[in-house]
C-alpha cells in the first residue's frame, strides 16, 4: 500500500515556469554600498538608508541560527543578488495598461488575473515580482474607506510618518539573523493602514513571485490596524523550478491597536526542490504581531512549498483581554524540511491564545512543530490551548514536536494536546473499495485531518488551499 | 455473475484458501459459514483485491471479466461491494462527503455523469432513514465515534447508496443486538431485487433467519466442504462445526 502512496506523492509543481522578462539585477554581493545603491534606487529618505545600514551592521555581528531541526548547506550571502526588478517597471507604469503584458501573463498563468473586472470580487491584490510591486488593484475603492494598501516602497514616500512610526516596532531590526538581513536589504512588500473604527471593505492580498535566478527575495510587510478597525489579509507565494536554492527572508509586522482585529492568512507554495532535495526555496521568515487592549490577531498558514521552512508567526499579547490565534497546516514531502510553529507571549491580563497545528509528512521529509507559550508575571488569568497533530504518510518521514512552556503567573492556564497518526492501510483500502483511486483517497484523508485549519481561511482561499494540498499530494501514495 | 475456480490464496507465508470453488448467478444469495480461521474474511478480501492477500492459483471471473487482474477501485467500480467487519474511522471527512465522492467515482467508472449535491443529498437522506440512523450521521466524520452497531448500519447505508451488482457482507451481524440485526437485515433485503447477488459471510445461523439464503456453503480449512439449501444452516446451528473434523478424517 505504501508504494501507492509514494506514487501518488510524486511531485508536480504547477507554478514552476520561468517568465522571459528583461530585468535589472544587481551583481551578487552585499556591503554598505550595495545597501546605499538599493536605497537610492528606491529614492528613499535618508533616515531609511541609515536604518538599513544600522541593521546591516548588527547583522554582521550576528550568527546564523542553528537550533532549528533543519539541515542545509551554508548559505553564501555574497553570491546572492539583492535587487532585481523588471526593466519595464523602471518608468513606474501608472495604470495596468502600461504594465508589461508578459508580467500580467505571469500572474494570469498563476491564476491571479490583475484586471479588476476579472478578479475575485472583493479581493484587492498587490502583486510583487522579485524586488518590486507590479500593481495594486482596487486602490481607489479602498481609499474611499480611508484604507491604505500600497507597496511599502511607495508608502515610504507618501506616508513616511506612518511608516517611520511603526516600522521595526514589532520586529526590531536586530531581532534575529534573518530579520536583521531583511531590515538591511528589504526591497518591497505591502503596507496596510486601516483607520480607526473602519472595517476594511474587502480582502487584501499580496502575491509574491520570485522569477530571477540567484536573487533573494526580502519583502517586508507592515499592517497597522487602528483602534476598533478590522482587516483580513492573505499572501500567496510561488517561484520557478530551479536547481539552485534561493533565499527568501521576509519580515511581517502587525500592529493591532485597542479593539482592532487582524486576520493574516498565508498560502505558501514556493518551489520545494525536486525529489532528491535539489533546488527549492529557503523560506526563513519572521512574522510577529502586537496586540493592544482587546485586540485580536489570527495567523492562518498553509505551508506546502519551500525546501526549508523556518517560520514562527507570533503574537505579543500586550493589552489586557487580547487574543492570539495560530492555525497551521504544514505539508512536507520529498526531502522538504519544515521547522514551524508559533510564539504566544502573554503579557496582559486575561489574554487568550489558541494554537492548532497540523503537520503532514510524506516521502523522506521532516516536519517539526516548535511552539513557545510564555505567561508573563502580569498575565493574570491568561489561558492557552494548544493542539498539535502530526500525520505520517509512509514510513520514511519524520514528525517532531518541540513545545516550550514558560509560566511566571500561577493563575495562568496552559493546555497542550498532541497526537501522531498514520494514514493507515485500512483507511486506504476502505476508500479504494468504495471506488476512489489512491490519490483521491489520500487527499481526502489529509483534507479531513486539516479541516479545523481550513475553516479558518477566508472562503475564497479555503477551496484553493484544498486543491493545493491535492496537487502537492499527487504521487505521494505508497 | 461470479465464478470462482480452484482459488488458492495466502497471507504472508500462510496459505488460507486451498482450492475454493463457487458459482453465483444474478439475484442469488449465498451464505458462507464456517468455524473461526476457515478463511471466511480472507475470501472477501481476496475478491475485493486487498494488498497482502496474494492469489497463488485459480481463477475468478466477474461478469465475464478476470477479476484478479483488476485494481481494488476497478473492482469496486465494476460493482463489487464489501461491507466491512470492522469499519475504520476517517476523522474529519464527513460521511456525506465520503459517500458522495464514492457514489460519483462509481458513476464515473460506469461512464455516467456525477450526481449534483441536491440529488445526492436526497438519496443519502433516504438511505440514512432506511437504516434508522439519525440524519446528523451524514455530517459526522466517517465512522468517527460510532458504536459497533452504528458502524454496521453505516456500511449497509453505503450498500444502499452504491447499488452494487455483488455485495459481500463480512460478518455484518457480529456484535449486533437483535434490534440492530433486524435493521441490517431489512436494509439488505430491501436491496434484493432479483438481479443483485450477495455473499453473506457469517459465523452464526442467526442472521440467516432474517436474510434467507438460496444456498449455504460450509467453508473449512480453505475449501467449501459442504453446500446445500437453508436447511444446512440449521444443521450447523444444532450440531456446531465439530462434525467437520470427523468428515475430514473419514
Amino acid at each position: 500500500m505504501s508504494e501507492q502512496i509514494d506514487q501518488a506523492l510524486e511531485r508536480k509543481y504547477d507554478a514552476g515556469f520561468v517568465s522571459e522578462i528583461e530585468s535589472e539585477t544587481f551583481a551578487p554581493g552585499l556591503n554598505e554600498d550595495v545597501i546605499r545603491r538599493l536605497s537610492a534606487m528606491k529614492d528613499e529618505p535618508e533616515w531609511m538608508t541609515e536604518w538599513r545600514l544600522q541593521a546591516y551592521r548588527k547583522w554582521l555581528k550576528m550568527e546564523e541560527p542553528e537550533w532549528a531541526h533543519v539541515d542545509y548547506p551554508k548559505i553564501d550571502y555574497q553570491s546572492i543578488s539583492y535587487y532585481s526588478a523588471p526593466k519595464s517597471m523602471k518608468d513606474k507604469p501608472k495604470s495596468l495598461d502600461e504594465v508589461d503584458p508578459e508580467l500580467l501573463r505571469t500572474y494570469e498563468k498563476l491564476g491571479i488575473p490583475l484586471h479588476e473586472q476579472e478578479m475575485l470580487a472583493g479581493v484587492a491584490v498587490d502583486a510583487v515580482f522579485d524586488s518590486v510591486s507590479v500593481v495594486t488593484t482596487f486602490r481607489e475603492k479602498l481609499e474611499e474607506a480611508g484604507v491604505i494598501f500600497c507597496p511599502i516602497s511607495e508608502a515610504l514616500h507618501k506616508y513616511p510618518d506612518l511608516v517611520k512610526k511603526y516600522l521595526g516596532t514589532v520586529v526590531p531590526k536586530g531581532d534575529n539573523y534573518f530579520a536583521a538581513l531583511n531590515s538591511a536589504v528589504f526591497t518591497d512588500g505591502s503596507f496596510v493602514y486601516i483607520p480607526k473604527g473602519v472595517r476594511c471593505p474587502m480582502e487584501l492580498s499580496t502575491y509574491f513571485r520570485i522569477n530571477e535566478q540567484n536573487t533573494g527575495q526580502f519583502e517586508r510587510t507592515l499592517i497597522v490596524a487602528e483602534e476598533g478597525s478590522h482587516v483580513s489579509y492573505l499572501e500567496g507565494c510561488t517561484a520557478p523550478q530551479r536547481d539552485e536554492n534561493q533565499l527568501h527572508a521576509a519580515v511581517v509586522e502587525l500592529v493591532a491597536l485597542d479593539d482592532a482585529e487582524i486576520k493574516y492568512s498565508t498560502v505558501q507554495n514556493w518551489y520545494p526542490g525536486d525529489e532528491n532535495g535539489k533546488g527549492g526555496i529557503y523560506n526563513f521568515v519572521t512574522k510577529r504581531g502586537l496586540c493592544e487592549k482587546n485586540a485580536k490577531i489570527s495567523w492562518t498558514q498553509v505551508e506546502t512549498g519551500s525546501a526549508v521552512t523556518w517560520k514562527y508567526p507570533s503574537c505579543i499579547l500586550k493589552g489586557d483581554n487580547s487574543v492570539g490565534e495560530f492555525y497551521s497546516v504544514a505539508l512536507t514531502r520529498g526531502k522538504q524540511q519544515a521547522d514551524t510553529g508559533t510564539k504566544m507571549i502573554h503579557l496582559g491580563k486575561n489574554t487568550k491564545s489558541t494554537i492548532i497545528s497540523k503537520g503532514i509528512s510524506a516521502g523522506r521529509s521532516n516536519n517539526a512543530y516548535r511552539g513557545l507559550v510564555r505567561m508573563g508575571p502580569g498575565a493574570e488569568g491568561a489561558r492557552n490551548f494548544t493542539e498539535c497533530d502530526s500525520l505520517l504518510i509512509g514510513d520514511q518521514c519524520g514528525a517532531h514536536t518541540f513545545p516550550y512552556i514558560e509560566s511566571s503567573n500561577p493563575t495562568a492556564i496552559v493546555e497542550h494536546e498532541a497526537t501522531t497518526s498514520k494514514v493507515s492501510d485500512d483507511q486506504l483500502f476502505l476508500c479504494r473499495q468504495r471506488g476512489l483511486d489512491p490519490e483521491k483517497a489520500v487527499s481526502m484523508i489529509v483534507n479531513g485531518f486539516c479541516k479545523e485549519v481550513f475553516r479558518e481561511l477566508p472562503m475564497e482561499f479555503a477551496v484553493e488551499a484544498g486543491k493545493l494540498l491535492e496537487i502537492s499530494l499527487e504521487g505521494s501514495v505508497g | 455473475m461470479l465464478s470462482i475456480k480452484k482459488l488458492h490464496a495466502r497471507v504472508e507465508e500462510t496459505t488460507i484458501l486451498k482450492g475454493l470453488d463457487m458459482e453465483i448467478k444474478p439475484g442469488e444469495v449465498h451464505a458462507v459459514m464456517g468455524p473461526n480461521g476457515a478463511g471466511k474474511s480472507t475470501l472477501g478480501y481476496v475478491l475485493s483485491g486487498r494488498d497482502g492477500y496474494e492469489v497463488e492459483s485459480g481463477t475468478v471471473e466477474f461478469e465475464g471479466k478476470d477479476l484478479l487482474d483488476m485494481e481494488v477501485e476497478e473492482r469496486a467500480q465494476a460493482g463489487l461491494f464489501l461491507a466491512f467487519q470492522y469499519p475504520v474511522e476517517i476523522p474529519g471527512v464527513s460521511n456525506m462527503e465520503f459517500m458522495k465522492e464514492s457514489v460519483n467515482a462509481m458513476r464515473e467508472g460506469r461512464g455516467e455523469t456525477p450526481l449534483s449535491s441536491a440529488e445526492f443529498l436526497k438519496k443519502a437522506k433516504a438511505a440514512c432513514k432506511q437504516v434508522e440512523l439519525p440524519l446528523d450521521f451524514l455530517k459526522r466524520g466517517v465512522n468517527e465515534g460510532f458504536s459497533g452497531g452504528e458502524k454496521k448500519r453505516n456500511e449497509i447505508m453505503q450498500l444502499i447508496l452504491l447499488e452494487p451488482k455483488l455485495a459481500i457482507l463480512d460478518e455484518s451481524d457480529s456484535g449486533l443486538d437483535v434490534d440492530a440485526l433486524q435493521v441490517v437485515a431489512k436494509g439488505v433485503n430491501s436491496q434484493r431485487d432479483g438481479k443483485r447477488s450477495f455473499i453473506v459471510v457469517t459465523h452464526y445461523q442467526r442472521l440467516l433467519d432474517y436474510i434467507e439464503p438460496d444456498y449455504v456453503h460450509i467453508l473449512s480449512n480453505g475449501k467449501i466442504v459442504k453446500s446445500g439449501g437453508p436447511e444446512l444452516a440449521k444443521e450447523v446451528e444444532s450440531s456446531g462445526y465439530a462434525w467437520l473434523k470427523e468428515g475430514e478424517n473419514a
